[in-house]
C-alpha cells in the first residue's frame, strides 16, 4: 500500500517515482469500492481522475505541476462542478447538472488537484449526524454503527477511511469541526469570507464557510493558502492580503497565548473528553505556553441564537427550489401554486421541511422583533464576548463536541437534542471567526476525541501554528 | 411563545410547503420544543445592542455596471423539469 504523512512527502516520493499518480488514483478508487457501506460518496468521477493522474504525472516530471499536484480531493456534494451532478443530497435536486465550477474547486483544480468525486452529506448541509441525507446515512469509519457526524459527514469519512487524501466541506455551525472530531482527522473553518462562497449551495449565507478536511495540520494550511482570497464572483469574500499559511507554520519565535472558556467545561460535557483536554492543556503548561482561563458569558445563548438566524436565512434561500426552473417537479402540479407546494413537499426531507417551517415562522409579520431582530443583537453580544477574549489571548481551547460519536439512530426523534450537539461550535459562525479541530485520542470505547482551537478573524496561521505543534511535539506520546 | 396547529398551517401556507394531519401535529410539538428553547433570548436585556446582520461588517461592494454575457439560453433550460426550445413551461397561471 502507497503511504505518507502528508503532501509534501507525498509529492517527494512521486518524484523519486517510488509510485506513480495513476496508481495512487487507482487505489483509493478500490478503496472506495472495499468501503462502499460507508456510504460516504454521492458520486465518482472514475475515468477523468486516472486521466487527470497521467496529465498531472508528466507535469511533476516537466517541474510545472501546481502546489497541489496530484492531491486527491473529494469535493462535499454542496459545490458545484461544471457538467457534473449537484445533488446536496436532496431528492429535490437529485437530476440536477452544474453549469459551472465553484470557486473554491477551480482553484485547487488550477494547482493541479484531482478530484476524485463529490461527498454524501446531511441535505442541504442541515444537520450534525449525517442521517438527513435524501440518499442514506454515512457511517464512520471508525465505528460503522455510529454517525459521522454532519453536514459534511461525508468528506469526513472519505478523509478517515483514506479514500482520498483531502476532502472539502462547508461548515455553517460546525459542519466541518464535529464530523472531523466524530471521525478522528483534521478539519478547519475558515473566517467568514475567507474563501469565496461562488457556486456553494446557499444554506445561511452570514454563515455558510467553505475548508478543508486532512490527515495533517500541513496539509490543511497548504489548501487554505489555494482556496483563500477574494472573488469578484462573491462580494461577502474579503479583500484580505494572502497569506503563506504552509511557510507560517515554521514560525515557531511567536509564543502563543491560550485561553480557555469556562463555559466549554460546564455540565454536558462528557467526562472523557474532559479529562483529555485537561492533559493536553497540562502539556502545553510544561512547555511554557501561558494558559489562562475566560470568559464568553453568552454561550449558553449561542443555539437558540443560530438556530433562529440560520432558519430564518435557509428559508429564503430555499424558496428558489419551486420545480419551475431546475430541480423535482411533481406529478402533482394541476396549478402554479399546487406545483410549488407539491414539489416543495415531495423534494425536500423532513430536516430541511422543519427549518424552513421555523425560519418562516420567525420571519413572520408579528415575530421578526421577538425572535430575527432579538437574535441579531444576541449575535452581537456574542461576537463582543469573542473580541474581548481575544484582547487577552491568540487562541481559545475548547472541546469540539460535548460527546463522541453516538449511535445511528440515537437522536433522530429529537431534533432539539440534536441542535444541542452543535453546542461549542455554532458560536464560531455567529462571529465569523475560524476554528480547527485537532484529533488528540480515543475514548474508552475507541472512538476518537477532538479539541477545537478559536482564534481571531483572519488569524488561521495562529490555529495552524498551534495545531502543528500540537501535532508534533504534544501528542506524539 | 407557543404556536397553534392553525398557526402552523398558516406557516406551511406561506413557505409553500403541504403536510399531512399527522405532520402538522409532530410539527407543532417539535417547532414548540424548539422555540421554547430560543424564548431563552429573553432572559438577555438588548434593549441597546444594535442587531448584527453580517459576521463580517463590511460596507456597500460596488461594481461597474457593465454589459457582460451571461447565462446561455440553451444551458439556462437544461435543467428544466419541462420546457420548450426557448422557455419554460409551468401550469396554467392566468385563467
Amino acid at each position: 500500500m502507497i503511504s505518507y504523512k502528508n503532501h509534501s512527502e507525498k509529492l517527494r516520493l512521486l518524484n523519486e517515482e517510488k509510485f506513480s499518480l495513476v496508481e495512487n488514483v487507482q487505489e483509493f478508487l478500490s478503496r472506495i469500492e472495499e468501503r462502499k457501506k460507508l456510504n460516504a460518496f454521492n458520486s465518482l468521477f472514475v475515468e477523468e481522475a486516472l486521466q487527470r493522474a497521467e496529465e498531472v504525472q508528466q507535469k511533476i516530471s516537466k517541474g510545472s505541476a501546481g502546489k497541489l499536484a496530484g492531491m486527491v480531493i473529494a469535493i462535499k456534494d454542496v459545490l458545484a462542478i461544471k457538467d457534473k451532478p449537484l445533488t446536496c443530497s436532496s431528492k429535490i435536486l437529485e437530476n440536477f447538472t452544474s453549469l459551472y465550477t465553484a470557486t473554491a474547486v477551480q482553484k485547487l483544480i488550477d494547482e493541479d488537484a484531482i478530484i476524485i468525486g463529490k461527498t454524501n452529506c446531511d441535505e442541504f448541509a442541515m444537520g450534525s449526524s449525517n442521517e438527513n441525507s435524501a440518499f442514506g446515512a454515512v457511517k464512520n469509519p471508525v465505528d460503522e454503527t455510529r454517525v459521522t457526524g454532519g453536514s459534511s459527514g461525508g468528506s469526513a469519512a472519505a478523509v478517515a477511511a483514506n479514500l482520498c487524501d483531502v476532502s472539502l466541506g462547508t461548515d455553517t455551525g460546525g459542519s466541518i469541526r464535529q464530523p472531523a472530531a466524530f471521525c478522528g482527522i483534521y478539519g478547519l473553518k475558515p473566517t467568514y469570507g475567507l474563501v469565496s462562497r461562488f457556486g456553494l449551495t446557499a444554506f445561511a449565507s452570514s454563515f455558510d464557510s467553505i475548508g478543508p478536511f486532512a490527515n495533517s495540520v500541513e496539509d490543511i494550511a497548504l489548501v487554505l493558502e489555494v482556496l483563500a482570497g477574494h472573488d469578484k464572483n462573491d462580494s461577502t469574500s474579503i479583500k484580505t492580503e494572502t497569506k503563506s499559511y504552509s511557510t507560517l507554520l515554521r514560525n515557531d519565535e511567536q509564543k502563543l497565548r491560550i485561553g480557555i472558556p469556562k463555559e466549554y467545561f460546564a455540565e454536558g460535557l462528557s467526562a472523557e473528553i474532559k479529562v483529555k483536554i485537561e492533559s493536553v492543556i497540562q502539556k502545553l503548561k510544561e512547555k511554557n505556553f501561558s494558559v489562562e482561563e475566560v470568559s464568553l458569558p453568552h454561550t449558553e445563548f449561542a443555539i437558540a441564537t443560530y438556530y433562529i438566524l440560520t432558519t430564518a436565512e435557509a428559508s429564503s434561500n430555499l424558496a428558489r427550489f419551486d420545480g419551475a426552473r431546475y430541480g423535482y417537479r411533481s406529478k402533482q402540479s394541476s396549478s402554479l401554486a399546487k406545483m410549488y407546494k407539491s414539489s416543495r413537499s415531495e423534494g425536500f426531507g423532513s430536516e430541511v421541511k422543519r427549518r424552513i417551517m421555523l425560519g418562516t415562522y420567525v420571519l413572520s409579520s408579528g415575530y421578526y422583533d421577538a425572535y430575527y431582530k432579538k437574535a441579531q443583537q444576541v449575535r452581537r453580544k456574542i461576537k463582543d464576548d469573542f473580541i474581548k477574549a481575544f484582547s487577552k489571548v491568540d487562541v481559545l481551547l475548547t472541546p469540539t463536541t460535548p460527546t463522541t460519536a453516538f449511535k445511528l439512530g440515537e437522536k433522530t426523534t429529537d431534533p432539539l437534542e440534536m441542535y444541542l450537539s452543535d453546542i461549542f461550535t455554532t458560536s464560531a459562525n455567529l462571529a465569523g471567526i475560524p476554528g480547527i479541530n485537532i484529533p488528540i485520542g480515543k475514548d474508552k470505547n475507541n472512538l476518537p476525541i477532538g479539541l477545537q482551537l478559536l482564534a481571531n478573524q483572519f488569524e488561521e496561521e495562529k490555529l495552524l501554528l498551534l495545531g502543528v505543534i500540537l501535532e508534533n511535539e504534544i501528542l506524539t506520546d | 411563545m407557543a404556536v397553534t396547529k392553525a398557526e402552523v398551517e398558516k406557516i406551511a401556507e406561506l413557505a409553500r410547503l403541504e403536510f399531512s394531519e399527522s405532520e402538522i401535529e409532530h410539527l407543532t410539538k417539535d417547532m414548540n420544543q424548539i422555540l421554547h428553547h430560543m424564548d431563552k433570548l429573553n432572559e438577555l436585556d438588548t434593549s441597546n445592542v444594535e442587531p448584527l446582520s453580517h459576521p463580517i461588517e463590511v460596507k456597500n461592494v460596488f461594481r461597474d455596471d457593465e454589459l457582460k454575457p451571461s447565462t446561455k439560453r440553451e444551458d439556462a433550460l437544461k435543467n428544466a423539469p419541462d420546457k420548450d426550445e426557448e422557455f419554460f413551461k409551468v401550469p396554467k397561471v392566468i385563467g
